[in-house]
């Protein structure tokens, strides 16, 4: 039941063609093309450094100059406009473009090291590769070179070494243009003309990586792969990224069974060719800490089993447990992992009582899934955002949960299209955007949808207007409810963007309660026997609606819960004491890559494999599938669907777990065609008092997924206090500002923002110093309480 | 016989008060602005059209077409840029314009203003010339005082402010694009063309962009008239120029005379050739422009002589060069000013100008080779022509001439040092003896 529904083929829109004359070869191209567009069209390579079809022309290293008929002098291809008729030729059928290319190549390699053999570009070069077609086989220069010291730091995660640069601008216009962090400039003139930042103004970007692979030469390293590999050492595979919900292509590179980097790579609807530093550089902990061999609890220790004993072991225990039984599936679940859970949980633990949202979550969030996003087609992709009239976001903080998405909404608003944002202040990401802020209490984001400012409520109305909400919606009453009011009001798309690579796919796969796979309500008949036909059961096997969420936690909680299989949770990621709970379960099964505070306290642990050892798919935030092969053909390690399979198979079910029959039964069932579950409107809580924590998660924080590189984890965005300068004033509160919660406090330095709603504290929720469920016992819209801390005070 | 100069812009400049708004008044100015806000903006379009006033500041573009180019009615708002950052070697006359007769300038700045319908003009002067800064700047002001620059300036309804503005010491500012930028606060390097400014420049709305010269001669113009201005100069070269003469003459300095007046001339009213001294090498007009010898002395400076002449009129500021001087030396310093001048966008100009020096360096202390001599011709037609904008072209100039006229020379720095070949104190203007 993979989506495969495409979105509907835009009807051509005929484009005025012009003919141009490229080394005497005729092509129509559409107007206002670039000439060295046109040539690629034709097969016609032209060199060139600075050019990138994703930046604007900036014609700086007039590699690629050309001559055109009538023009006396040599022009850039890259900055060229075609028009009707032009006679363009290349240095195939020009001198003088010949000269005039071997030129620049020749004066670009003045002042170039040329230390080719122990650079990390050489063998993936532009510059090498482009110096072997156009250069010059002997070198004329004697010159003395020009130095630098090198290299030097433009973050803790990006090394720039001067020399080796040709000053081709793509890292310095990615930067101001893509990204919007324009802290990489060219600093000095002539030849001493250099890359660099601002004195203690590092780059500070969460997409620094791309200017890594923009580089034309190797004058931009990471601190991760710098000196690691040569590139024709290693062994590359498309995949996709697990870390969001964006759905990054990426490509993979290893070398004896280690990954050594990651790259972005090409996919015009999704995400062009950037991706995130977190998709580049998080992955050591694929290798690190991982768990081998399957352990079962003995006398209160864990020891190493086999894997008959321990699935042995397993199957006794929930067995035991009946159907009194719950599944937990983490939010990294590829689809066919999420699915394999959500079988297991209704064929052999005969429950219902299943739940990926490893995060803060409600009732209202379960229904509103079920109503609107479960097996539902692609409604909203990444290039509706550019044709927008207006994108409004809610609780949807995109440049932290779903970077892509951030910069194709970076790229829309220079196209003209407005972005709103409903939060308590306007972030620096809302600012990169140009956007504006529709001024929310946390918790209270339902009160704002409802009022909102008329203008926006006009755009909104507009063909084509797309409302995004975020996962911190769930924990803001009533703001799910009048996110769909309002867009079924103003006929604005809905798009659902969760954090997690997995969640998309875990929700179609049916790993949530309530909800067969394909968005069947588990309480429609006909869905019930379309799912056990597929799945040869009886309809009557097949368990009633169970429980999910806060309910399912309590129940736990209770001691109702019996046994419990947890697949990828940490449960500080909870809002709620969710060790506590699962510690009166009598028996926990735990699939895990990772020791993690569910394998401390589990009685059976399975090991599982990550990303690089299984093939799988996920949904990204759009619905469209994002399926990657197997990185490492002779990984030792299962799949979560493969272990499952073996559980059931010692339970007496067969069931199973290879990923193409996986994907084949999915497709068998496709989305459910029937009448939806449909969503009890939830009332906003309107509750004034009190000071309101506004949290979500960074890009960079303490996830485990990003353990094990500390370059990265030092480009992580420091935990500050955001607040506005009245609340600071009102609380005495200076530098540092102490923030209590039930649990606790946390004390941080302060950054005053006059975007903030008075009353109103921001924390990142799960940075160094602020693991806020953990720390104060309080989550997004919950009330705490604010002072000036332990120094303000003095000692009286 | 000879051409008599013809002091216009300079006519007065022996007033202690020119400076001043009252001196300026004191010789008809200011009454050339009286006479523009009554006349249709078109019309003085028209005008400096039909006067054939060439750009001064080196291209010698058509003035009145580059004001018929700013699209009107389009609802932006227009500029007028001064580009005041007068910076080419041997090039000293918008300086001395903007110290004696600052009102001159401004008044021009109110006039073309006026015509191409900027309420907001900008003077970009180099940053380097304080002294010639607050002598613009106490003129604006003094004009602001005196109601000439503001809100419905003379009654005629028409507002204008005037910006002075400093640049910060880069040769490449000088370049229209280049100076937008820095003018709009960014690090100052060209801009990729089109757009041109005409249609979108200072912050991306239509620019007008003019030399100091040229902007002087305007209210000349609007007051004598197109006929007055055209029986000077020749068909293509109407009009006058600041010539400021420099180099081993008696009496360098300003001499503004008609367009088509010959070097010879010009070396006549700076008194000749110092004691003992012939003409060895000049050049026209900057740095940037290919150097001339003594057979083309009578060749009349004007844009299309010199063009034919294989050099370009440039700023109009001759250098005369005696035979003390060494052109391998000469030639490098120029080429070092450029290699330090260069913005670095562009590769031929960034990494050109650092090897050709390089290599002249050698030379200049006797180390070149026969077969440099031919690379450098090379590398100079490896930038000409390709390289982003004027600057590079302009580095790429002087070595190909120099070697043209003085082989020679080049030849022997394969074995003899230049100081070896020219003492260097002979060549110093305040050398005791004169020439060798």
């Amino acid at each position: 039941m993979t989506i495969t529904n495409e979105p509907s083929a835009e009807i051509a829109v005929p484009t005025e063609l012009v003919t141009v004359i490229i080394d005497g070869v005729a092509i129509g191209v559409p107007k206002g093309t670039l000439v060295i567009r046109a040539a690629e069209m034709l097969g016609i390579e032209i060199p060139r450094f600075c050019d990138h079809p994703l930046l604007e022309p900036v014609a700086a290293c007039r590699a690629c100059l050309i001559e055109i008929d009538g023009v006396p002098k040599p022009q850039p291809a890259c900055a060229q406009v075609v028009s009707d008729g032009m006679q363009v030729h290349t240095q195939y059928s020009s001198d003088v473009a010949r000269l005039a290319q071997e030129g620049v190549m020749e004066f670009l390699l003045l002042n170039h090291p040329l230390d080719c053999p122990v650079c990390d570009k050489g063998g993936e070069c532009p510059l090498q590769n482009q110096a072997m077609s156009i250069g010059r086989p002997e070198s004329r220069f004697t010159e003395e070179k020009r130095t630098f010291d090198k290299p030097i730091n433009v973050s803790a995660q990006i090394l720039l070494d001067r020399e080796r640069c040709v000053s081709c601008a793509r890292c310095t216009r990615f930067a101001d243009q893509i990204a919007g962090d324009p802290m990489l400039e060219l600093l000095e003139r002539g030849a001493q003309q250099q890359v660099g930042t601002a004195d203690d103004e590092p780059f500070d970007s969460y997409f620094s990586g791309n200017t890594i692979q923009i580089c034309p030469v190797g004058a931009l390293t990471s601190a991760t792969y710098r000196f690691r590999a040569r590139p024709f050492d290693l062994v590359s595979v498309p995949t996709s990224c697990e870390h969001c919900a964006s759905g990054c292509a990426l490509r993979t590179d290893y070398r004896r069974s280690t990954v050594t980097r990651r790259l972005g790579w090409d996919d015009p609807q999704v995400n062009e060719e950037w991706n995130c530093d977190k998709g580049r550089f998080a992955f050591a902990y694929q290798q690190q800490g991982r768990i081998d061999w399957p352990l079962v609890r003995e006398n209160g220790e864990l020891r190493t089993a086999s894997w008959p004993e321990a699935l042995a072991v397993a199957a006794r225990g929930l067995q035991t447990a009946g159907t009194d039984t719950a599944v937990l599936v983490g939010g990294r679940s590829t689809m066919e992992d999420a699915y394999a859970y959500a079988r297991f949980a209704r064929i052999a633990l005969g429950t219902d009582n299943i739940d990926f949202r490893a995060r803060a979550n409600s009732e209202e969030e379960r229904e509103f899934l079920a109503a609107h996003v479960a097996g539902t087609p692609i409604k909203v992709e990444y290039a509706d955002l550019e044709k927008a009239p207006i994108v409004l976001l809610v609780a949807f903080e995109p440049e932290d949960e779903s970077p892509i998405v951030f910069l194709r909404l970076r790229k829309a608003a220079s196209n003209k299209v407005s972005i709103a944002s409903v939060a308590a202040g306007a972030s620096r990401g809302l600012a990169k955007m140009n956007g504006t802020l529709v001024p929310a209490k946390p918790g209270e984001e339902a009160a704002a949808l409802a009022n909102l400012p008329q203008d926006i409520q006009q755009a909104l109305s507009q063909p084509g207007a797309v409302i995004m909400v975020g996962e911190r919606a769930a924990s803001a009453p009533g703001a799910l409810s009048a996110a769909a009011q309002l867009s079924q009001q103003t006929g604005a798309a809905l798009a659902w963007v969760p954090r997690r690579a997995g969640e998309r796919g875990a929700l179609d796969a049916g790993a949530l309660a309530g909800l067969l796979p394909g968005g069947r309500p588990i309480s429609d008949p006909a869905a019930r026997s379309e799912v056990a036909r597929i799945w040869g059961i009886q309809e009557s096997a097949l368990p009633q609606q169970g429980l999910s969420g806060i309910a399912l936690h309590d129940a736990v909680d209770s001691g109702r819960i019996r046994g419990v299989v947890v697949g990828g949770v940490e449960l500080c990621d909870y809002p709620h004491d969710a060790a506590e709970a699962l510690g009166k379960v009598d028996f926990i099964v735990s699939l895990e890559n990772h020791h993690s505070a569910v394998t401390a306290m589990a009685d059976v642990v399975l090991p599982v494999g990550v990303v690089t050892e299984k093939s799988g798919t996920f949904l990204d935030w759009e619905g469209r599938p994002r399926p990657f092969g197997q990185v490492f053909r002779d990984a030792m390690m299962n799949s979560d669907a493969a272990v499952l399979a073996m559980l059931a198979d010692s339970m007496g079910h067969s069931l199973p777990g290879g990923v193409n029959e996986l994907r084949a039964q999915m497709g068998l069932l496709g989305p459910w065609t029937g009448a939806r579950a449909t969503m009890n409107p939830t009332s906003a809580s309107a509750n004034t008092d009190g000071e309101r924590l506004e949290t979500w998660r960074l890009l960079l924080d303490l996830g485990v997924m990003q353990e094990g590189d500390p370059h990265l984890a030092a480009t992580a965005r420091p935990t500050v206090a955001r607040m506005s300068a009245r609340t600071a004033q009102s609380h005495g509160i200076g530098d540092t500002a102490t923030i209590h919660g039930p649990a606790g406090s946390v004390t941080a330095p302060v950054e005053i923002d006059d975007s903030m709603l008075d009353s109103v504290v921001w924390l990142p929720m799960n940075s160094e110093g602020s693991r806020v469920y953990r720390d104060l016992g309080a989550g997004h819209g919950d009330v705490v309480r604010l002072d000036a801390g332990t120094h303000a005070g003095g000692l009286s | 016989m000879s051409t008599p100069l013809t002091p216009v812009i300079t006519e007065f400049w022996d007033r202690q008060d020119l400076y001043t708004l009252d001196g300026y008044r004191a010789v008809g100015g200011y009454t050339a602005l009286d006479k523009a806000l009554k006349t249709d903006p078109d019309s003085i379009i028209g005008q400096v059209k039909d006067s054939g006033l060439r750009g001064r500041g080196g291209a010698g573009f058509p003035t009145g077409m580059k004001w018929s180019f700013v699209p009107q009615g389009d609802g932006k708002p227009h500029y007028l840029v001064v580009n005041a950052d007068e910076s080419e070697p041997g090039a000293c006359k918008d300086i001395p314009i903007m110290m004696a007769n600052p009102h001159a300038l401004v008044e021009g700045v109110i006039i073309a203003s006026y015509a191409i319908r900027a309420n907001h003009a900008f003077i970009y002067i180099r940053g380097e010339v304080p002294n010639a800064i607050r002598k613009v700047a106490f003129a604006v002001r003094q004009a602001k005082d005196a109601g000439l620059i503001g809100k419905n300036i003379l009654g005629s309804g028409f507002d204008l402010d005037v910006v002075v503005h400093s640049g910060a010491g880069a040769y490449i500012c000088g370049e229209e694009t280049a100076l937008l930028d820095s003018l709009e606060g960014y690090r100052g390097q060209p801009r990729l063309k089109p757009p041109f400014p005409a249609v979108a420049g200072l912050y991306a709305s239509p620019t007008v962009i003019n030399n100091v010269e040229t902007i002087a001669n305007i209210p000349y113009i609007v007051d004598r008239g197109v006929d007055w201005f055209r029986q000077f100069g020749t068909e293509k070269s109407p009009g006058f120029k600041v010539f400021a003469v420099s180099g081993h003459v008696k009496s360098p300095g300003i001499y503004e005379a008609p367009l088509g007046i010959t070097m010879r001339e010009l070396l006549d009213y700076a008194g000749g050739m110092r004691d003992g001294s012939e003409v060895k090498f000049w050049i026209p007009g900057g740095s940037s422009v290919p150097m001339l010898t003594p057979e083309h002395l009578d060749l009349p400076l004007t844009y299309e002589a010199m063009a034919e002449a294989g050099t370009m009129l440039g700023t109009g500021t001759p250098m005369v060069f005696d035979q003390t001087t060494s052109v391998v030396k000469a030639v490098t310093r120029w080429l070092e000013f450029y290699k330090h001048e260069s913005c670095g966008k562009c590769t031929p100009c960034r990494e050109g100008t650092y090897w050709i020096t390089g290599v002249l360096e050698k030379f200049e202390h006797g180390h070149g080779t026969e077969g440099e001599m031919e690379t450098l011709v090379n590398l100079c037609g490896q930038i000409a022509g390709r390289s982003f904008c004027a600057l590079g072209d302009a580095a790429a100039t002087p070595y190909p001439a120099a070697l043209k006229y003085f082989r020679d020379e080049f030849e022997a720095a394969t074995h003899t040092s230049a100081d070896e070949q020219f003492d260097p104190v002979a060549s110093y203007v305040f050398a005791a003896a004169g020439a060798r």
